[in-house]
This record gives C-alpha cells, structure tokens and sequence, in this order.
C-alpha cells in the first residue's frame, strides 16, 4: 500500500494530457521503443484519428524512485473535452491525486478550472504543472499569475514540464511519490472494490475495471454486485499494463480488472460496488453522481431486421460508456428503435461512430433535442425530450426549457463578437470580468438548445480557438415552444421533428429544409420538402428530379460485371433510409441542426 | 428457368486492328486462330452433359468474320456433334463489313448460319475513321447487300451515336439508311469511354466532350422516335426488332435469367444460380484446353437477392418487364408489396407502368435504367 500511487492526469483539452502519460509510460520503461506508439493510451482508432481522448484510461506504471524504492503508479489518463467530464470525475474517484495540466501558450481555460473543481470536490493532492514549456509563444509568468488569481493554487507548487520534449517528467515522477499520499484501507477488511468502468470482450465476456478500496480479491473468490446481489465467481484479476496482466489478487489501493464469466451484461454497472459473497462489507461505496444527459435522439437501425442486433450491441456498449442512456422507442417512419442520452453533441457523434464502427452497425439517429417541461391545463407536469411526444398544443397551459450558464474565458479583443454570438443565441443575465489583463470572463445564462446546437463551434470560430467555455445547468424557464413537422414529399418523418421556440421556427424551419435539400440526394422523382406547425406550411424547399446513366449499356453474358457496379452503388445507398419513397441519408437527420454559419 | 432451351455463345477474341474505342480483350495474333478453332470443341466436351440442347447458338466476338469458312464448319459440326441443336435454332454470327464478300456470306449460310449481325456502327466515313474502324460507309452498304444476296433474311445492325464530330441530323439520316435497308433488328449504343482507350486519350488532349445528360436524353428518345416510326419495337434500352420475332433471341436468354453456356476466352456461362468465367487471354485458354483442363477463371454462386438484384436490373431495361408473379416465384420478393412506396412513386411520375401481370419500364424509364436498377 505505502508502494501505491493512484493519480489522474487532468487538463483543459489539448494541453497535453496523453502525450504527458506517452512520457511517463517511457520513462518508467514499460514499454520498449518498438512497442512505443504516439499517444499510446488513446487506443481506440477514433481517438488517434481525431486526436482527442474519449475515454479515461489506466495503466500501471512500476518505478524505481530515487529513495531505491520500488512503487506502482497507477496513471488514468482522461479526455479534456466537456461532453465527457463524466469520464474524468468517475477516473478521481479511484485516485488520490492529480496532475493538472495547464498549456504554458494558452494558460488557464474553462476545463481547467472545472476539472480543477472536480479534484477539489474529491480532496485530492493537486499538483499543477506548466506544459509545453517549449513552445515560443509560452508565457510561464503569465500562468503563474493566473494560478494564483483564478486557480487559488500556490505558484510554488508547480513543475514546469515539455510532454513533447521530455522535459521535467522526472521531477513530475518524484512530486507523484512525494506528494500524493498513499492510498487508504485495509487489505484484510472485507472487499469493497468500486467499478469505475468496463468493456465486453468477445472472448472473456465482460471485463471490470475497479479500484479496490478495502479488502482483497483473487481467482476463485465468489463475489457480489452489491446493487441487485448477483454473485459469480472470479476467474481471473489483474493490473492494466500495456495491455492485460494477470496478477494473483488485487488489494486494497490497487487498480485493476475482474473477470468473472459475467454474462449478465446487465449486472454490471459503473459505480456499483463489488464485495465478497462469504465476508460482505457492510455499506456500499459512494459510488458516482448519476449522469445527467443533455441531449436526446432516437437510435434506428436502418435495416428493421438489424433490430436485436442492435438491442444486444447498445447493451454490450454501455458497459463501456458509463454515461450513455438508453431506452426503448419507436417511430412511425423509422420502426422500432431506442430512445438515448448524450452528455453532448460530440458525445453523441462519438456513440454513432462506435456503435458502428464496434459493433458494425448501420443506424440512423434522429434530430437531438434537450429536454422540455410542460404544465397541463389539468396541472399535471411534464417533460418531454421525444418531438414524438410533444402534448396536444390545446392542453398546455405553459412550457419550459432548460438554461444554463455559460462561462466562456476569453482575450478581451474577442469580447464584441462573442457578445453578439450570445445575444444571437437568447443570452440574457451577461456578466463581465477581467481576470488579468486582456483576459475576460463572460457569463451569460442561454437556452441550453441554443447552446448545444452549434454554439461550440461557432464560439470557437469567432473566438480563433483562444476563447474556452464550459455550462452549467440553472434552471427551467418559460418559453413559447412550438412543434415543427418536418413532411418528406407529403409524408411526416417524426425523426426530423424539433421543439424550438415560435420566433424561431420560420428561420430555423427554412433551414431545416435547406439543409435536407443538400443532404437528400437527388432522386428519379421531384421531392418537396415542407416544415410545418400544426397543419400550416412554414417553410419549404424542393429537390429535383435527377436521371442518371441515360441509355446505360450492358451487352453480352458478362451480367455479373453490371451487377457488381450497381451493388457498389448500392452500397453507397447503404447508409440510406428509405421513408417511404424517398432514401434519406444518416447525416440528412444530424445535418438538420447546423446553422448557416459553419 | 432450367426447362427452357439454353443458349449457346461461342467467343472468337480476335481483331485485326483495335478500334480506338474499345475496352475488350481482343487478340492480334491472328496465327492463333487455327488452334483456337480446335480448342472449341475440346471445351465443348466438358459441358456436354450439363447442357443437352440449345436453341440459339450466337458467334460473337472480337471479329468472327476473320474465322475462314472451314473454321466456321468445324466449331458448327462439333456443336452438332456434343449438343443437340433445335430446328427453328437462332444461329447468329457477327461479322465485320469489311470481311463480308458475297462468297463468303453464302458460304455462311450454306453451314446453317441464318442471322448475320453486322458491325456497322455508323453510315458516315468521318466518323467511322475517327472511331478507328476499318471499314467504310460503302463497304457497310457492301455488305448489307451481299447479306441479301446471300439469302439472310435477319440482319442485324449495330451502331453507336454521341460520337463527337456527329450531329443529330447526321445520325437521323444514318437510322434512316439502316431503316431504308430494312435491318431486321437495331442496337443503338451511346458511345461510353473507357479510361484506358486511346480515344479518351484523344478527347483529352483535344478537349472533345461526350454527350451531356440531356443530349443523351435527346438521342435516345429521337432514337427510339425514329425507330418506332418505322415500325420498330423498341424492346431492350439499345436494341430494336423490326417485329416481335425478330427480336434478338440469343441475348433475350441474357436479360431473362435463362441459361447460357459461353465457350472461348473470356466467355461467361449462367446455369442454375452459378455464374463462370473463362480465362480472358488467349494464350491461357489455350493453354489450360491444352491440358485438359477448363479454362474458368472465375465461379460465382449468386445469392438469391443477387438473383433479384439482377432480375430487377435486367427487367427494367426491356419493355416487357417484369412478370410480377413469375418474379415472386422465382426470387420470393412481391414487389408490389415490398416496394409500394416507391413503385407507386415511379407509376405516378411515369417512369414505370404496371399492366395486368407486369411491372415494365416506361420510354422514360428505359432511358434511366441505371437508376431504377438501384431502388
Ligand atoms: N509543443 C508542444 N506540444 C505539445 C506538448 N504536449 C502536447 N503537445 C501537443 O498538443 C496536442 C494535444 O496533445 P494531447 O496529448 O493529445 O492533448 P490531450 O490533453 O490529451 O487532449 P484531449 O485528450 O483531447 O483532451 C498534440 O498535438 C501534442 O503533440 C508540449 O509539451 N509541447
Ligand atoms: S472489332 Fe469489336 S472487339 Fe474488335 S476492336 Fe473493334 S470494337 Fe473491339
Ligand atoms: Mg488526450
């Protein structure tokens, strides 16, 4: 136990979190050069191709530290992005301290300060550290300043580092051994091992990712789900090196992995506490706050026959993605689907590429929504995130949706742009302030539905990348809802339709038809494409008729050849529903959503 | 579709020179062709019980004009000799305008040959040198003669249009001639380039274009306009038959399903759900009959939805479509119900038209084949 060190690297996005942990993981020599790999945790291919980090991942690194002492460092690397904060907070409380990265050119963002708070919250050992040192543009006094005027850290705690050079890790090393504090509990008091994430393995079934708090586990050990009792027994724990490491038990302080023939998907669950059948303890973990989804959207497969497939996938996926929710749901243009929750836009781009890249799946989403409350004339209360579900307009006496407020960290020079991107998005509530000089904080309270939808990366475009922002959810507030129909050559496609606000939907409307123009290809017939409230047409657009390959040719016997080229075609048509006579691409339902400006 | 009597192709890949259009295999090495003719026959002997008889036998190539007339006699006696050959049978072969004398058109059909499909291509010299054939429009008009001399009563015409250089009048007056000569049957290919013929070279570097979408629309409508005029029944996208039985029956067994063995290189044979290939070069064919073995290249099984994939593809480039039961029989798909939406779609934007037992493409329709194949 006093050997053990269990520590998350957190920082705003993209100041160097995982190429800080590709050091570490070097230094302590786990890895060979040949195995060695650029951002070797982000494993997962999206992650490399977009470069970001998605998912918290742990390693345990063994090292040597100038007392001669051996210790495991048990490193989580976690994602910067806000729609996967959940990530980070369910990775600290396996931990006992953080590294908190701040970039060096950039100084203090929005993320930086919230996953500070989240450390705090914790009581975990901070220990902040300047990154990229290297960079021409780096303003060490700056971020000195900064720490100590919005971060309230002490400036004389911090290590400078260059992730990319190599600069500083083993100070950064010796400052882990040194500072954060061993980790707590007893290995001979019963199990209570805290499930902070898992994944399904064709091979092994599902795989458990846990910090053991008290208590000890190994092979053979019949364990318990403390949340619905079921109990199974332990074929094999172990830690996370590179990749699996059997080990003969896990103790208390330790984190690691549990397999154990769990074919129950269901029975497991993040936050859940596992303990020993024989020897319980008594009260379960803390366990995590529950996640609280943002954003909603209805998940179809595009073959009704791929329904099941679906159902057991989106099972399988969950384990892996702690914050996703699903239920099931169903459309009269799509079929038999499921209802879902995302902590984000990107959250839920990121869930439709898994689930197809993962689990080969073609699926449709429908338009995301937030969700609204609505009081009945009969008093009765509602809340409504399914378009689908929208009440009978005569029984609602009055309807609500969510605010937040935005804190948006930003050089003053931006301040006038940014301002009216609030404004353009029902800001109201603004608040100013000068953190240093040149640097503003703004606040404003917004309709979360402005927010979500293409706030972020209109923010970012006006503010250069140099403007960082991050949302808290406040309250419900009234506001004059409509339901906007959205009619596909006459017929009502349930998945294309938006709540929005009544001096919204004509514009919002037209572009909804607008972007359905560009994104339903042509086809052999004219589509009209109309959005509608109630039974008035607000907006419309129409596609024309395109025939393509006059007079194709296809002589002789060599059928097969013509057949292959219009299955390839087909295949391209793959991602295609067709909504009664017309095919309606995936991206036409997301595409929906994005305004003119980007 | 096993009962009905199959077709037999026989593939002569042999050209003199190489038209500058043309993506096909073919073979100069003209020596070859003796050994060629006495490989057909040995390839003939591996398929003799899985395919009894056939009633259309079709000489395609490449040129099977270069192919003397005792070359012809010995590939017709050893299908005499392996198959049984029905009475009525459609015996087609196709042949160069400038390989046809009189002499040799007779000879032809004193060995049974009783339909000639000639490679006309066009009635205009330019256009005939521009498109690198050997031949001339008089040579053409030649051989359409020597044809009737001869005592063929079905000739066959083919020809291409959007040529560049080609105006829509010049191509009316060229139909005209075919009509004039009283073909018994038309194919009317739109000129397509493939990237690998030297002339897609030249109408790069010349900055030639083909035809627009909408000029391709407006050849193929006047086409079949034409054509129709005169008496034609426009029953496949390219090909039209001066009365119903006219109709090219041989390549009717490739639009329906119906079985075909194809013998020579590069020839593909359908039986029975399986598809195959031969070996594409001449010197491999040879090669692999010289060792008693068969020269496929390629097998493939077709899966029930590549069947109806196919039938679909195929039914909406002829007239009479598609017979909406026999389809449900053989390939277990009721399109009417499957399909409703979008079929009703076509019906009301006149692209298809359902009669009382068939679902068939309208002219409309037949023009965009391409793209009812991919509903
Ligand atoms: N110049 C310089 N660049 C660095 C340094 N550390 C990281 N980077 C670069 O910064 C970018 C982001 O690095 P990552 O390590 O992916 O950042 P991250 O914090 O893990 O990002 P997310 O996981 O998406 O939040 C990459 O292009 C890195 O190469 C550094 O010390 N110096
Ligand atoms: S004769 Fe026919 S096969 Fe031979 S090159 Fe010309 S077009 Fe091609
Ligand atoms: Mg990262």
């Amino acid at each position: 136990m006093e050997n053990i060190r269990n520590f998350s690297i957190i920082a705003h996005i993209d100041h160097g979190k995982s190429t800080l942990a590709d050091r570490l993981i070097q230094f302590t020599g786990v890895c060979n050069e040949r195995n060695f790999q650029d951002q070797m945790l982000d494993n997962m291919d999206i992650e490399r191709e977009r470069g970001i980090t998605i998912k918290s991942n742990a390693i345990s690194l063994p090292y040597r530290a100038k007392d001669g002492k051996d210790y495991i460092l048990n490193l989580i690397d976690t994602p910067g992005h806000v729609d996967f904060s959940y990530e980070v907070s369910r990775s600290l409380a396996s931990c006992e301290g953080v590294l908190l990265l701040i970039d060096a050119a950039q100084g203090v963002q929005a993320q930086t300060l919230a996953n500070l708070y989240l450390a705090m919250e914790h009581n975990l050992e901070i220990i902040p550290i300047i990154n990229k040192i290297d960079l021409p543009s780096a303003d060490i006094d700056r971020v000195l300043e900064e720490m100590d005027s919005e971060l309230g850290l002490d400036p004389d705690t911090h290590i400078k580092c260059s992730a990319k050079e190599g600069i500083g890790i083993e100070e950064i090393l010796d400052a882990i051994i040194e500072r954060i504090p061993p980790p707590a509990g007893d290995s001979s008091n019963p199990l209570a091992a805290l499930i902070f994430d898992a994944h399904y393995d064709s091979f092994r079934g599902t795989i458990i990712h846990c910090r053991i708090f008290e208590g000890t586990v190994k092979n053979g050990d019949i364990i318990r789900f403390m949340h619905n009792n079921a109990t199974y027994k332990v074929e094999e724990v172990g830690h996370f090196l590179l990749t699996r490491t059997k080990r003969e038990k896990l103790s208390a302080g330790d984190v690691g992995y549990i397999i154990a023939g769990v074919k129950t998907v269901a029975d497991v669950r993040t936050g859940d506490t596992i303990t020993n059948h024989d020897r319980p303890c008594i009260s379960p973990l803390p366990g995590f706050k529950e996640v609280k989804p943002v954003v909603f959207a209805s998940i179809y497969p595009i073959a009704s026959d791929d329904y099941q497939d679906l159902a057991d996938s989106l099972e399988k996926y969950k384990l892996n993605d702690a914050s996703f929710i699903y239920e099931k749901d169903s459309s009269a243009a799509l079929g038999q689907g499921f209802r879902c929750g995302f902590l984000g836009l990107l959250h839920l781009d990121i869930v439709q590429e898994r689930l197809e890249r993962e689990y080969d799946l073609s699926i449709i989403l429908s338009v995301p929504s937030v969700r609204y409350r609505f009081t009945l004339k009969d008093g009765k209360v509602i809340y409504v995130d399914n378009p689908t579900h929208y009440p009978d307009p005569a029984e609602i006496e009055k309807g609500e949706e969510p605010y937040i407020r935005a804190a948006m960290m930003l050089p003053e020079r931006y301040l006038g742009t940014v301002m009216k991107l609030c404004m353009e998005k029902r800001g109201v509530n603004s608040n100013l302030s000068y953190t240093g000089p040149g640097r503003a904080e703004l606040s404003y309270e917004m309709p979360l539905a402005e927010v979500i939808f293409d706030f972020y990366d209109r923010f970012k475009s006006v503010t250069q990348g140099y403007g960082s922002f991050d949302y808290d959810i406040i309250d419900y507030r009234e506001s004059n809802l409509v339901l906007m129909d959205i009619l596909v050559n006459g017929e009502k496609v349930d998945a294309l339709s938006q709540i929005i606000h009544r001096d919204r939907a004509r514009s919002r409307g037209l572009l909804a038809c607008e972007r359905l123009k560009d994104e339903i290809p042509r086809q052999m017939f004219k589509i009209a494409i109309q959005g509608a409230i109630g039974g008035e047409i607000i907006a419309r657009s129409t596609i024309s008729a395109f025939r393509k390959d006059v007079t194709a040719k296809c002589y002789g016997g060599d059928i097969s050849r013509k057949r292959k080229l219009l299955e390839k075609q087909k295949a391209g048509k793959k991602r295609m529903k067709m909504i009664g006579s017309v095919s309606i691409p995936q991206s036409a339902f997301l595409a929906v959503l994005k305004s003119d400006n980007d | 579709m096993k009962n009905k009597p199959a077709g037999l192709y026989i593939h002569v890949p042999f050209c003199l020179s190489k038209c500058a259009y043309c993506s096909f295999y073919s073979s100069s090495s003209l020596h070859l062709i003796d050994e060629f003719t006495k490989s057909i026959p040995r390839e003939m002997a591996f398929y003799k019980n899985i395919f009894p008889s056939f009633d259309t036998i079709y000489i395609g190539g490449g040129t099977p004009s270069l192919l003397s007339v005792a070359q012809v006699h010995d590939i017709l006696l050893a299908i005499h000799f392996n198959f049984q050959i029905h009475l009525q049978a459609e015996i087609t072969m196709e042949v160069n305008p400038g390989d046809a004398s009189q002499d040799y058109l007779q000879q032809l059909r004193a060995l049974g040959i009783n339909r000639i499909n000639i490679g006309i291509q066009s009635f205009d010299d330019t256009l005939l040198k521009f498109l690198g054939r050997r031949h001339s429009a008089r040579s053409a008009l030649a051989a359409v003669e020597a044809a009737r001399a001869a005592g063929f009563e079905n000739l066959g015409m083919d020809f291409i249009y959007g040529v560049s250089g080609q105006t829509m009048d010049s191509w009316k007056q060229t139909l005209k001639t075919a009509v004039d000569l009283c073909a018994e049957h038309l194919s009317c290919y739109q000129l397509s380039l493939d990237k690998k013929t030297p002339l897609h070279q030249r109408y790069l570097t010349e900055g030639l274009s083909l035809l627009t979408e909408d000029q391709a629309l407006d050849y193929f409508l006047t086409t079949s306009q034409v054509l129709t005029d005169a008496g034609y029944t426009h029953y496949e996208v390219s090909n039209f038959a001066r009365t119903d039985s006219l109709k090219s029956r041989h390549n009717m067994k490739y639009w329906c399903h119906t079985p075909y063995l194809g013998l020579g290189p590069a020839a593909h044979t359908f039986l029975d759900h399986q598809r195959w290939w031969n070996k594409s070069s001449v010197e491999a064919y040879l090669k692999s009959i010289a060792g008693e073995m068969k020269p496929q290249e390629g097998f493939e099984k077709l899966s029930l939805e590549q069947l109806r994939l196919e039938a679909w593809f195929l039914g909406m480039r002829t007239k009479d479509g598609i017979d909406l039961a026999q389809f449900k029989t053989s390939y277990g798909c009721d399109l009417l119900t499957d399909k409703k939406p979008i079929i009703d779609e076509l019906i009301r934007n006149r692209l298809v038209e359902l009669t009382e037992r068939h679902l068939h493409p309208t002219l409309a329709g037949m023009a965009v084949a391409d793209s009812l194949a991919l509903i």
